[in-house]
């Protein structure tokens, strides 16, 4: 295996090559929707990944299965297309193996909230460097039309005709109630925005989660729009700055403070710029985060979008090499006759 | 069977060529430790063995129930044998539900050796006893010796200002002194066993040589003189040998396999009896680059193993038949994008949590057919302990040259039984070549050189190109791919064509062809799987050691099955399949060949022993002898 990639490593002593987002686009037709808010993601991640100085041999996408699980297809990398909900999984394993890579996970809330929750929560639990994006469509899009565990209460779907019955899942709060040491919100409306997350996911050492807001023009249409729009986000959207306070509203009218049931929204007028919570993404307990991911329950109420929690932990895959470094350190390389030797032996 | 040995350890003690014991007590006895430092001692000493330990299924099941005897079974002979024996010829009952759950066990005459001490009301009610058996006619025709081990080894301790109840912890020490005596063993080994594994609790160590050397004076002063004798070295191979079991032979199969390979072994797996002590084994070797991953359950255990497989690592996954039923789908996908991966799955007996530490091979269908869609697996079975080791490195080098999952099925009787093992020289072991794509190996239609994913050889076999290789990025997935550019295809013709690829790809693997124990020419052919090699080879050696001519094939390729194997069945007048199921082989046989390969079916938990496979063959045997022929 060494040999193989030795090429790749003599590669990596030069420049990285300027590349285009051409570069990073394959040559298979996509095959969303028209109008489907995946084109604006793949766009931002294609653009970006110039930016990076990234390198196309070294960047894996891994996927579970959905509509936004096809996502690997169209990106000029390496990419497997797995199965539903087990894309953590399986992207745990490959980043165990190959700590040079860049490994990117792409799925939906289906995908990573419903079959495979149990994976993205002990992905996030271990601290694996994985660059996980959930596509939020609050939907099931490619079984056409059911409930995700993301949907609404009273949502009328195919298979809720009279209405959901169940509560949803804020993957947000479920990301930090797993302890995860970056997660984020952005909204396929917002290029810019997703550019700048997705950076700062890819920069985290660790597993990083980012929660993309996703309209499915199909089967849930503008189930985002009454906060991302345009026109109602400087209302609708609480974007959260590092070391700023946190404001929203075309005058910065309102903002967000600590309060004894949790956080809350005010008036800072009324309340003094001072009373105003200042944004700390490094603070290590996760309740304030927490308490940050609990003000909109529905997308019908101002919502937080950026990064939440931002935090150095140990990362999984280099602690588990470095386990075996340290024991072949101390003892050297094993030898299998040794090995065989280990157990009391006798000669006939 | 007796003569008189002119040396060793017993000089007056008279031989005898094998002897079946059998160490039953409650969990708490430490019979498994006693059973275990018995065969080490005998192992050492040259003789051949088999060993069947069993577990109950509780941790901490209540003290003093049958539901918490713990048994461990040895066969020692000073000849090659095959099977941890029929029925022990000694029962060592430390306490009545011991007596009570393994009595029945005994050969007619047999000796029973029991802890007096233990025979009072409480422990009798446990039991379920109405009665005591020592007074009653339930030992009537066997021989009893009965020892008050608990009072004996207590006094023993006493000098070591060891406490009462710490010393009765000991006792098992006192038997295994006692056995030790009884069979001639060395008793150096043991007592050195005693110094290294209790160094740091002194009191403790003190205590177990005390009670040791006091069961193994207990012999001589008891008068039990008759009752010694000797099992004398037997012939083996000249070697170097261990003593090994199933799972630890496994795990270093799973090493030698990496070593030969040039890959770093990847482990993926999630806690199952009988299957986690392969987990807890490679654990412990990170000298070898070995990465062992406890994941969140065996879904992600197998897609761990994918993931590192899919990045150039020896990727493996190991449990037991209710982790195989989950891993189903990934498997699958491991299929479809034609990369290696192993497959461990140690059977026990199910469905459903079943019998978790007793032994079943039932999981062979699952293993043929138990995912979705047309998705063939190689499967090979490993047939004794020691042989788990070889089968692991062929695993690997099916999967790795073949790229394809691979299942290797084992067993709990495999899995925690032992034999002496003579060691392989290292230099003699077959590396594992294992080639990866590095160039382009197509020209589009700009004359660009560009790299197809599906573009097989002339094994049918893709090429690989790992991620990190310059140039050949390129996307795989579950869904279905067009032949050659490995592109999302949902075209009919395609898919057949890749239906029938994937097909014929895993059908020519090529297979050694099988080979024929006892005599070609026999009316009677017996077919075996996995396991059942032990049992049906002592079977044969006694059916033909009678002058009756029996056959037997053993198949430790599954899938695909050795392509002699048709012509085999067809020489024959008669076949017969003992399985630890209710006739998977056999009904894979029938549909293959259309022969009538009949069932001999045993699910108890238990393996056979060769006397039942022996009894079916004369049967068999004078059927065929009626028929005429
Ligand atoms: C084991 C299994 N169960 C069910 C399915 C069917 N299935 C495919 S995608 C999907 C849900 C997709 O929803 P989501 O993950 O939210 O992705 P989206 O299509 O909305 O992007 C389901 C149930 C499957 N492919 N595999
Ligand atoms: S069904 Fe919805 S999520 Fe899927 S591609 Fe169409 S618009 Fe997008
Ligand atoms: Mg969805």
């Amino acid at each position: 295996m060494t040999d193989v990639l030795d090429a790749g490593a003599n590669r990596e002593a030069d420049e990285v090559p300027a590349t285009t987002r051409a570069d990073w686009t394959s040559d298979q037709e996509v095959r969303w929707c028209p109008g489907c808010g995946d084109y604006s993601i793949l766009t931002a991640m294609q653009l970006l990944l110039p930016e990076l100085k990234a390198r196309r041999e070294k960047t894996v996408f891994i996927s579970g299965i959905g509509c936004a699980a096809r996502f690997p297809y169209y990106m000029n990398t390496y990419g497997v297309h797995t199965i539903h909900g087990r894309a953590p999984a399986v992207a745990t394993g490959l980043a165990m193996a190959r700590p040079d890579l860049d490994v990117w996970v792409i799925g939906g809330d289906g995908d990573m909230l419903s079959i495979g929750g149990n994976h993205l929560i002990h992905a996030l639990r271990r601290n694996v460097n994985l660059n996980i994006l959930l596509f939020n469509n609050q939907i099931y899009g490619l079984t056409k039309g059911q409930f995700s565990p993301t949907s609404q209460k009273g949502k009328v779907t195919k298979s809720s005709p009279v209405g959901l019955v169940a509560r949803p899942f804020n993957p947000i709060s479920v990301a930090l109630g797993s302890e995860a040491t970056f997660v984020a919100r952005t909204h396929d409306m917002d290029r810019q925005h997703m550019q700048d997350t997705f950076r700062r996911a890819y920069e985290h050492e660790g597993s990083a989660f980012v929660e993309v807001l996703q309209n499915c023009n199909v089967f849930n249409d503008g189930v985002f729009s009454t906060i991302t729009k345009k026109d109602v986000r400087e209302d609708m959207l609480i974007e959260l700055n590092h070391g700023q306070p946190i404001l929203f509203g075309s005058e910065k009218q309102y903002g967000v403070a600590l309060a004894p049931e949790g956080v809350v929204i005010v008036d800072v007028a009324k309340l003094g710029i001072e009373n105003v919570m200042v944004h700390d993404e490094t603070i290590r307990n996760p309740s304030t985060a927490f308490s940050l991911s609990r003000i909109a329950k529905t997308p019908a109420t101002p919502t937080p979008i950026g990064v939440f929690r931002a935090i150095d932990r140990d990362e999984f895959s280099s602690s588990v090499a470095a386990q075996i470094q340290e024991v072949q350190a101390q003892l050297g390389k094993g030898d299998l006759g040794d090995l065989l030797r280990s157990q009391p032996t006798w000669e006939v | 069977m007796t003569d008189t040995v002119d040396a060793g350890p017993a000089a007056e003690a008279p031989a005898v060529d094998e002897v079946i014991i059998r160490f039953a007590g409650d969990s708490g006895d430490g019979m498994q430790l006693t059973g275990d430092r018995f065969t080490t001692a005998s192992a050492m000493f040259g003789n051949d063995l088999a060993t069947l330990p069993e577990y109950p299924a509780e941790i901490r099941a209540p003290a003093g129930t049958m539901a918490g005897v713990s048994a461990f079974q040895v066969h020692i002979s000073d000849h090659d044998i095959t099977t941890p024996g029929d029925a022990p010829d000694v029962l060592v009952a430390m306490n009545p539900a011991a007596l009570r759950s393994d009595l029945h066990t005994l050969v007619p005459g047999g000796t029973v050796i029991l802890n007096r001490d233990t025979f009072e009301e409480r422990n009798l009610a446990k039991a379920g006893y109405d009665h005591n058996p020592i007074d009653g006619d339930d030992l009537a025709g066997y021989q009893v010796i009965e020892v008050p081990m608990t009072t004996l080894t207590k006094d023993a301790c006493k000098e070591l200002g060891v406490k009462p109840r710490d010393a009765d912890r000991s006792k098992n020490f006192f038997a295994l002194g006692l056995l030790s005596w009884m069979y001639s063993r060395p008793i150096e080994a043991t007592l050195d066993w005693i110094e290294v594994k209790f160094a740091d609790r002194e009191l403790v160590a003190a205590a177990n040589r005390a009670a040791f050397n006091a069961g193994h004076a207990y012999g001589e002063t008891a008068e039990l003189g008759s009752q010694r004798v000797v099992v004398r070295k037997a012939p083996l191979e000249p070697g170097t040998y261990t003593n090994i079991n199933g799972n630890t032979a496994l795990s270093w199969g799973l090493v030698a396999a990496s070593q030969l390979s040039g890959l770093p072994l990847f482990l993926g797996s999630y806690p199952i009896t009988p299957a986690s002590d392969v987990l807890h084994e490679l654990s412990k070797h990170k000298e070898f680059g070995v990465t062992t991953f406890q994941a969140e359950d065996e879904i992600a255990a197998v897609g761990a193993a994918i993931g590192a497989s899919y990045g150039g690592s020896l990727g493996v996954t190991t449990t037991s038949g209710p982790g195989v039923a989950l891993k189903g789908e990934a498997m699958g996908l491991a299929v479809s994008l034609e990369l290696p991966l192993v497959v461990v799955d140690i059977q026990r007996g199910g469905p459903s949590t079943g019998l978790p530490t007793k032994t079943e091979a039932a999981d062979l269908m699952m293993a043929m057919y138990g995912r979705h869609g047309e998705s063939p697996v190689p499967i090979v079975a490993a047939r004794t302990p020691a042989d788990c080791f070889n089968i692991a490195i062929e695993a690997a080098r099916i999967a790795l040259t073949h790229q394809t999952p691979v299942i290797l099925l084992s067993d709990g009787y495999l899995a925690n039984g032992s034999e002496p093992w003579r060691l392989p020289e290292v230099a003699d072991l077959v590396p594992i070549d294992v080639v990866y794509a590095t160039e382009f190996n197509q020209t589009n239609e700009d004359g660009e050189g560009v790299f197809w994913p599906y573009l097989r050889d002339e094994n049918l076999n893709r090429p690989l190109a790992l991620p990190g290789t310059p140039d050949l990025m390129h996307r795989i997935g579950g869904i279905e791919k067009e032949d050659g550019t490995g592109n999302v295809s949902y075209s009919p013709e395609n898919h057949e064509l890749m239906v029938h690829l994937r097909h014929k790809r895993i059908a020519s693997i090529p297979v050694p062809d099988a080979e024929v124990a006892g005599d070609a020419d026999a009316d009677l052919l017996i077919v075996g799987w996995g396991s059942t090699w032990g049992a049906i080879t002592g079977a044969v050696r006694r059916i033909r050691t009678a002058g009756r001519k029996v056959a037997h094939v053993h198949l430790t390729h599954l899938n695909p099955l050795p392509a002699n194997l048709g012509d085999l069945l067809r020489s024959h007048r008669r076949v017969m399949v003992p399985e630890m199921n209710l006739g998977q082989l056999s009904r894979i046989l029938r549909a293959e060949f259309l022969v009538d390969a009949e069932i001999l079916s045993k699910v108890k938990g238990q393996p056979f022993t060769a006397g039942e496979i022996q009894h079916a063959i004369n049967q068999r045997l004078d059927e065929l002898a009626g028929e005429g022929s």
